[in-house]
């Protein structure tokens, strides 16, 4: 047999030889597991509020529940699934492997990285069953209520605090992997799209996150010493606290998308067997969203009570962060004229994601637009617009990459056939529960309520439903992926015919990923 | 993973483990940044309250914490270009001075802190709360500022303490003296804060 990392012996064993290794791959299935079985949770989560919402009035559980399962679907979902993300799963496998390196520079501060991740998803699971009980604050842990109410925040804000830490340290160490570790012969412009999509997003997390840390202590120290920031009584401002959650959290929402941006310019050339059009403009974009991303933040505040010239400049803005996204969604379709295209269901998902993304992308207009974000602020319109992007984007380029990779990572194949019904199931269950959500937006539909008039009901049973269709299409799909592991057939090296460097090494990689660092002398996408 | 393919992939790369201590430092900045932010919103919402409160700091206890922090920035930095000459003793004589000027700064801070608290000075105090908004936020701020910045002496000082024993025990030299030299950026960083935080506290008065 072969070797590769799976049965090279190591230092340790069993479970040892995972949580202890500072292989990146190892590293990277790590956090995939883990962030697997958090997306199942929040999915789980997700699935009950739903059966809530099924009919008016109390359903199945009592509005104080409702309350603290939004919360804890929102905290799974975004710090501990998809923050961390395509990033730290996939990019920590397929970075050095794209760049023709061994590891990444700082292997183990990336082993390091992952066990703080750990440590605060267990601090904050804790949260929910110790102290005052699980917090019921929404994922924004907005004061002056987040430091009155007597549920468990402290401890559950701790924890995102430990996996804010990890988040800026994987940061760190991919942008020095970029800079120091590329292959002979790979210039800046010779890296793979993806790269250039995760060094944008390092530098986001290195650059937005420590401001939610500083954020966090900050409410711990109000809950813990009353120290008045944000207390009027004493003279502080709650809604500064709303800047500086959002001077992160606006970035943040670019730390979830551009690794997801990255995997889709990946996987189109291989696809549709073509270079991909232009290669500069999708590599600037990336920065150019990272940059301007962070002057935007203010539009999560528009009814907060802003200046009007605050609230008009951050409008203008958000109109203007939304140019380089649209560059890529051009680039790509245009990569597409021409080529011959293979509709395997790495590229089901990724036309899935170009839909479902335009859609949240032009609804994000409608909120960035003064006038009607008064109209939709705080109602289900915004549920269905960042479901939308973060779900119906980053989630279904996850998925996309994934189906796209797992040869590479597993060796294997998985079942063609299952993965299309899969495909299938996720695409119609998804807009089923979402796309009934825009409209009862549109109608007054506040979020975060356990309740409901009655007229809005037969939107909400739609909505309900898809979501069990969803969740069937997840469950095959994980299903699927899963079986193909021990039945799938041999993959062999390069079975799409990717051109850029993970292809040129067998799979699953040897431990040290090439058997000789290999020599750059084209760019990524060289396709005759 | 094993253990030859662990020192295959640990290759010594400086200008990397520089470039990710620049990075780091960065980081840290922005970590400040964000208590700087309050504090110019802050300051700029009550000037004259702000103005008061300083009053009741010691000007000279800043002003002596402030020349040993500067000299134990002194006492790093020749302690590595000691190294780099080859004169191992002299470093890791100046590291330990280095040590000493921390933990002289920490003593420091001992006392002003307990001085203001036994004043009934401190968060959600009683005898502050009577006080004006702005003093209240001063001394929020002062508490809070001053106090992550002697977490970070603490972490500064234990960092030095495992580079001195590593120099002791030649692990770290001459040829191979870049963990010293981030430790020492380190060091610096945490002295820069400090730079920020004397004016801004003490000398607005
Ligand atoms: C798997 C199927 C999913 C279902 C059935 C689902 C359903 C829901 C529902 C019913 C709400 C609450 C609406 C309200 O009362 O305001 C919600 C909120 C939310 N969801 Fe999902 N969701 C799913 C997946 C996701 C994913 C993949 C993400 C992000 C990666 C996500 C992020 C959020 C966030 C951030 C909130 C807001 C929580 C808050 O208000 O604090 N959800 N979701
Ligand atoms: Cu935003």
């Amino acid at each position: 047999m072969e070797t590769n990392f799976y049965n090279t012996p190591g230092k340790h064993k069993g479970i040892l030889a995972w949580v202890l290794s500072t292989d990146h791959k190892r590293i990277g299935l790590l956090y995939l597991s883990c962030m697997t079985a958090f997306f199942l949770t929040g999915m789980t989560l997700g699935l009950l509020m739903r059966l809530e919402l099924i009919a008016p009035g109390r359903t199945l559980m009592a509005a104080s529940t409702y309350n603290a399962l939004f919360t804890l679907h929102g905290v799974i979902m975004i710090f501990l699934f998809i923050i961390p993300g395509i990033p730290a799963a996939l990019g920590n496998f397929m970075l050095p492997l794209q760049i023709g390196a061994q590891d990444v520079s700082f292997p183990r501060l990336n082993l390091m990285s992952w066990w703080f991740y750990i440590i605060g998803a267990a601090v904050a699971i804790t949260s929910l069953f110790t102290g005052g009980g699980a917090p019921d604050t929404g994922w924004t842990f907005y004061v002056p209520y987040s430091i009155r109410t007597g549920t468990n925040v402290s401890l559950a804000v701790f924890g995102v605090f430990l996996m804010g830490i990890s988040s800026t340290l994987t940061g760190l160490n991919f942008v020095t992997t970029i800079h120091r570790l590329r292959a002979p012969g790979m210039s800046w412009f010779r890296m793979p799209l993806f790269v250039w999509s995760i060094y944008a997003t390092g530098w986001v997390q290195l650059l937005a996150t420590p401001v939610i840390a500083i954020t966090l202590l900050m409410l711990m120290a109000e809950r813990f010493f009353g120290i008045g920031f944000f207390d009027p009584a004493k003279g502080g401002d709650p809604i500064l606290f709303e800047h500086l959650f959002w001077i992160y959290s606006h970035p943040a929402v670019y730390i979830m998308i551009l690794p997801a941006m990255g995997a889709v310019s990946e996987i189109i050339p291989v696809f549709a067997r073509r270079t991909i059009f232009g290669y500069k403009a999708i590599a600037f974009s990336s920065l150019g969203i990272a940059l301007f991303g962070y002057l935007v933040w203010g539009h999560h505040m528009f009814t907060s009570g802003m200046s009007d010239e605050a609230r008009m400049i951050f409008s203008l803005l958000t109109f203007l962060v939304a140019v380089p996204s649209g560059i890529k969604v051009f680039n790509w379709v245009a990569s597409l004229y021409k080529g011959s295209i293979r509709l395997d269901t790495p590229f089901l998902y990724i036309m899935a994601f170009i839909f479902l993304f335009s859609i949240g992308g032009l609804t994000g207009l409608v909120q960035g637009a003064l006038a009607t974000n008064v109209h939709v602020h705080g109602t289900y319109f915004i549920v269905a617009h960042f479901h939308y992007v973060m779900f119906g984007g980053t989630v279904f380029a996850f998925i996309a990459a994934l189906h796209y990779w797992f040869p590479k990572m597993s060796g294997r194949m998985y079942h063609e056939g299952r993965a299309r019904i899969a495909a299938l199931a996720l695409f119609i269950g998804f807009n089923t529960l979402y796309f009934p959500m825009f409209v009862l937006g549109w109608q007054g539909m506040p979020r975060r309520y356990y309740d409901y008039l009655p007229h809005y009901q037969p939107l909400h049973v739609v909505s309900t439903v898809g979501s069990w269709i969803l969740a069937t299409g997840i469950l095959l799909m994980l299903y699927n992926l899963f079986r193909s592991l021990r039945t799938g057939e041999k993959a062999g090296d390069n079975p799409w015919g990717g051109t850029t460097l993970e292809w040129k090494t067998s799979s699953p990689p040897p431990v040290e990923n090439f058997e000789k660092i290999p020599e750059v002398t084209t760019g990524p996408y060289h396709y005759q | 993973m094993n253990d030859s393919t662990q020192t295959a992939v640990q290759h010594r790369d400086y200008a990397g483990a520089k470039l990710g201590m620049w990075l780091f430092l960065f980081t840290e900045i922005l970590l400040f940044g964000g208590l700087f932010l309050v504090y110019s919103v802050y300051r700029s919402m009550y000037p004259e309250d702000f103005h008061e409160a300083a009053a009741g700091l010691s000007v000279v206890l800043g002003t002596v914490n402030t020349v040993i922090l500067l000299t134990s920035s002194l006492t790093m930095a020749l302690a590595i270009s000691a190294l780099q000459r080859g004169n191992t003793r002299q470093s890791v004589l100046l590291q330990g001075a280095t040590i000493v000027l921390g933990l002289v700064f920490l003593v420091n801070k001992y006392f002003e802190w307990s001085g203001h608290i036994h004043e009934g000075i401190f968060p959600n105090a009683p005898e502050l709360l009577a006080r004006s908004h702005g003093q209240v936020q001063f001394y929020g701020l002062y508490y809070v500022m001053t106090g992550l910045h002697g977490l970070h002496v603490v972490a500064g000082l234990a960092l030095i303490g495992i580079m001195l024993s590593l120099t002791i025990r030649q692990r770290i030299t001459r040829e191979d003296n870049g963990k010293l030299e981030n430790a020492g950026l380190y060091w610096h960083l945490v002295d820069l804060i400090w730079i920020y935080l004397f004016p801004l506290f003490y000398l607005i008065t």
